[in-house]
C-alpha cells in the first residue's frame, strides 16, 4: 500500500484498502478557523442539538486567523463564536486573538495595521501554527475546514480539506466517510541550484500535470531529493496539492519529521506518541514520475491560475504594481529569511507588503541578526511594509480594509499559493505566484525577474 | 421530488474557482443563520469578471437568480474548501450544476449540504448552450435535453438520494443511520 493507503486502512480497522473504496476513518485531529468554524459549530448544533458534546475535547484544534486584523463587525463576531463554542465545551487548544476568556474581539483600527493586536494565546495561519504548537504527528489523519490543510501531510499524516457540513458530523461522531484516493508518486533527485526554491519544485510540477492533473487522487512525495528537504520546504510542497486538485499530498516522516515533531511536542505538552506509516515495496501508483531538481529553475504562476507556468527569465516583460510574501505556504521564517538576503540593503520598487504567518516568524525576524540588525530591521529598511499582525492577510482578498489588499485591477507577484481571478482582492486584478527569492528580486526590478541575477 | 426540471441555464467556461462563485470577503456571513443564508446567495457569483460574463447572474433587486441550472466546463468549483460556494448557489435558487467535471472539495460539499445536484455532462454543454436557453433535465433518465436535442449525463447514482434528502443528515435520518432529531 501506499502511504496515504497505509494511513487510512488503520484509521478505519482494516488490513488493507484499495484505491476507490469507500471507508469511515477516525479523526485524530479536526482543525478549524474563524471563517468555518461559525459554521461548523452551527451545523453542530443544528444536527446534535444545543446540549450536545464534542466526541474528544482533546482532539479539537481551533485557530482563528482569516479575518482578524479588519474592523468588519461580522468577522470580529465570529472569533466570539468560537470562544463561546470553546468555553461550552471546555475546548484545551484554542488559539485566541484575546487572551480574556470572557472578552469580546475588536479590531482597533485606530492603532493602525503594522503593530501588533493580539495576546500571548494567539498563534497565527492555522496550517503553520498547527505544526508549531504540536498538533501534527505522523501516521495521523487530519481534516480541517481549509483546502490547505494539505499541508500537514509534509509530516508523513494524512491530511485534508473538508467543509463545514462534515466537519459538522465529525465534531459529533469523530467520524468521516472518504474514498480512498489513487496515488500519484513524485520522485525528487538531485538538489536544487541556488536561486532556486522548494516553491519552485511544486509550481513546475503543477504546471506538468496540470491545475485539476491530481484531481481526487494522494500527492505522494518520494526520493533522495525529498528526504533531503527541510520540514518548511516539504510544507510549501504539500501546502499545494490542492491546487494541483489532489485530496492530500503526503512525505514519508523520518529523522527530520521526528525531530521536528518530537521537539514542538514536548515544547507545547501535547500528545506525544504516534505510529509513522513505513513506505511498502508494495505501492501501486496511478502516475509515477522522476524529477531532477538540480534541473529546476526559478518559475512562475501566472494568471489566472496555478497551473499556468512559465519561467522567472522569460518574464521581464511584465511590469508590476506591487510584490506580497507572506500566508501559510510563502509566510515562514525560512521565507522570510530567503526574500531579506535579497533585499538587504537595497530598496524595493514597487509597494512590498510582508505579513509573517505566525507570532513564531515576527518573533524569529526581530532575534535573527546580520551585521547588528534585524532581520526585521533589514526588511523595513528596503521599503518592505512589515506588520507584526500574523494572519492570513491579503492571501485570500478578505474584507475590504485587509492589510496588503488589492482594492484596485493591480498586478502582483506574490510567495502565496492560489492566483485565480480576484483571489487577493479585486476581481480584474492579476496574481503571479513565485518563490520568497522570485518575489524579493521583482519587488526590487518593479518587474518580474529572475532572482539569480541578485544573489 | 418531480422527475423533472424545466429552467433556464446561466453558462460558464473551465476552472470556476469558489473565490468566483462566492469572494472571500462575504465568508463573514453564517450559512447556518438565515438572513446570511439568504445574503450570501444575492451575492452568488458576484466575482465572475464582467468582461467575461455580461450578464448578472442574481436578478438586479432581488437575492435570487432566474437560472436555476448552471452549466459549467472542466473543474467546477475548484480552489478554497468553502462550503459557502454551494450554499450560495443554493440560496440563490439554484437546484442543479451541470459541470464537465468537478473539483474534489466542491462536489462533496454539494452532496454533504444538499444544495444542489452535482451532475456531470458526457459533452461540453458549455459550448453547446447560452446563458438564458431553456434545458430540462429528467433525474430519472439522467438526460438534458434541449432544443429537442435530449444530451446523456453521468448518472447521479448514491448521490440524488442524499441531495433530494437535503444534505447528509437529513439522509442518515431518512434511513436510520443516525438517530431522528430530538
Amino acid at each position: 500500500m501506499t502511504l496515504t493507503e497505509t494511513i487510512l486502512a488503520r484509521a478505519s480497522g482494516r488490513a488493507r484498502v484499495e484505491p476507490g473504496d469507500n471507508i469511515w476513518v477516525n479523526t485524530d485531529v479536526l482543525l478549524t478557523h474563524d471563517v468555518c468554524g461559525p459554521g461548523t459549530i452551527g451545523v453542530f448544533h443544528r444536527e446534535f442539538g444545543r446540549d450536545a458534546k464534542v466526541w474528544d475535547r482533546e482532539k479539537i484544534v481551533i485557530i482563528p486567523d482569516h479575518y482578524i486584523f479588519t474592523a468588519d463587525s461580522l468577522s470580529n463576531r465570529n472569533v466570539d463564536i468560537l470562544r463561546d463554542f470553546v468555553r461550552e465545551q471546555h475546548l484545551p487548544y484554542f488559539y485566541d486573538v484575546i487572551d480574556d476568556p470572557e472578552g469580546h474581539w475588536q479590531f482597533d483600527a485606530a492603532r493602525g495595521q503594522l503593530k501588533r493586536q493580539y495576546g500571548r494565546s494567539f498563534a497565527g495561519v492555522c496550517h503553520t501554527a498547527l505544526p508549531e504548537k504540536g498538533h501534527v504527528r505522523p501516521g495521523e489523519v487530519l481534516f480541517g475546514t481549509d483546502s490547505h490543510t494539505c499541508m500537514a501531510g509534509a509530516f508523513g499524516e494524512f491530511a485534508t480539506g473538508i467543509g463545514n457540513t462534515d466537519a459538522g458530523f465529525i465534531l459529533g461522531t469523530g467520524k468521516l466517510l472518504i474514498k480512498v484516493p489513487e496515488t500519484m508518486r513524485f520522485y525528487l533527485d538531485g538538489a536544487l541550484q541556488k536561486g532556486v526554491m522548494a516553491k519552485d519544485v511544486i509550481l513546475h510540477v503543477i504546471g506538468e500535470i496540470g491545475f485539476d492533473g491530481a484531481t481526487y487522487r494522494a500527492m505522494q512525495w518520494q526520493g533522495p531529493g525529498a528526504s533531503a528537504l527541510g520540514m518548511d520546504d516539504r510544507m510549501t510542497i504539500t501546502n499545494m496539492a490542492i491546487e494541483a486538485g489532489g485530496k492530500n499530498g503526503i512525505f514519508a516522516a523520518d529523522q527530520t519529521t521526528f525531530d521536528f515533531v518530537d521537539a514542538r511536542c514536548a515544547a507545547n505538552g501535547t500528545k506525544a506518541d504516534y505510529q509513522p506509516a513505513e513506505l511498502s515495496r508494495d505501492q501501486r501508483f496511478v502516475y509515477d514520475q522522476a524529477f531532477d531538481l538540480s534541473a529546476l529553475e526559478p518559475t512562475v504562476a501566472m494568471h489566472p491560475n496555478p497551473g499556468n507556468r512559465a519561467l522567472a527569465k522569460t518574464l521581464g516583460h511584465i511590469t508590476l504594481d506591487r510584490a506580497y510574501i507572506g500566508s501559510c505556504t510563502g509566510g515562514k521564517t525560512s521565507d522570510f529569511l530567503a526574500f531579506a538576503e535579497i533585499v538587504r540593503g537595497k530598496r524595493v520598487a514597487v509597494d512590498t507588503f510582508g505579513v509573517p504567518a505566525t507570532p513564531g516568524v515576527v518573533d524569529d525576524l526581530h532575534k535573527a541578526q546580520w551585521n547588528g540588525r534585524s532581520v526585521w530591521q533589514w526588511l523595513e529598511e528596503a521599503g518592505v511594509q512589515m506588520t507584526e499582525n500574523a494572519s492570513c492577510a491579503a492571501c485570500l482578498g478578505g474584507p475590504v480594509d485587509t492589510f496588503g489588499r488589492m482594492n484596485k485591477p493591480l498586478t502582483c507577484i506574490s510567495a502565496t499559493n492560489r492566483n485565480f481571478p480576484g483571489r487577493m482582492g479585486h476581481k480584474d486584478s492579476k496574481v503571479y505566484l513565485a518563490s520568497p527569492y522570485t518575489v524579493a528580486a521583482s519587488a526590487l526590478a518593479g518587474r518580474i525577474s529572475d532572482p539569480r541575477e541578485f544573489l | 421530488m418531480s422527475d423533472q426540471l424545466t429552467a433556464r441555464v446561466f453558462v460558464v467556461g473551465d476552472n470556476i474557482d469558489t473565490d468566483q462563485i462566492i469572494p472571500a470577503q462575504y465568508l463573514t456571513l453564517l450559512p447556518t443563520v438565515p438572513e446570511e443564508y439568504a445574503l450570501l446567495g444575492s451575492y452568488a457569483m458576484i466575482g465572475l469578471p464582467e468582461g467575461a460574463y455580461p450578464t448578472k447572474f442574481i436578478t438586479p433587486g432581488t437575492q435570487e437568480t432566474e437560472y436555476v441550472v448552471m452549466v459549467a466546463g472542466k473543474n467546477f468549483g475548484c480552489g478554497s474548501s468553502r462550503e459557502h460556494a454551494p450554499i450560495a448557489l443554493g440560496a440563490a435558487g439554484v437546484r442543479a450544476v451541470v459541470a464537465q467535471g468537478y473539483a474534489r472539495i466542491f462536489f462533496r460539499n454539494s452532496v454533504a449540504t444538499g444544495e444542489v445536484f452535482p451532475y456531470e455532462s458526457v459533452d461540453r454543454l458549455c459550448d453547446v448552450l447560452k446563458t438564458g436557453d431553456e434545458v430540462t433535465l429528467d433525474f430519472s433518465n439522467d438526460t438534458l435535453t434541449h432544443a429537442g436535442t435530449v444530451y446523456a449525463l453521468k448518472p447521479l447514482g448514491e448521490v440524488r438520494p442524499v441531495v433530494e434528502a437535503g444534505g447528509i443528515f437529513a439522509y442518515a435520518r431518512q434511513t436510520g443511520m443516525i438517530p431522528a432529531a430530538s
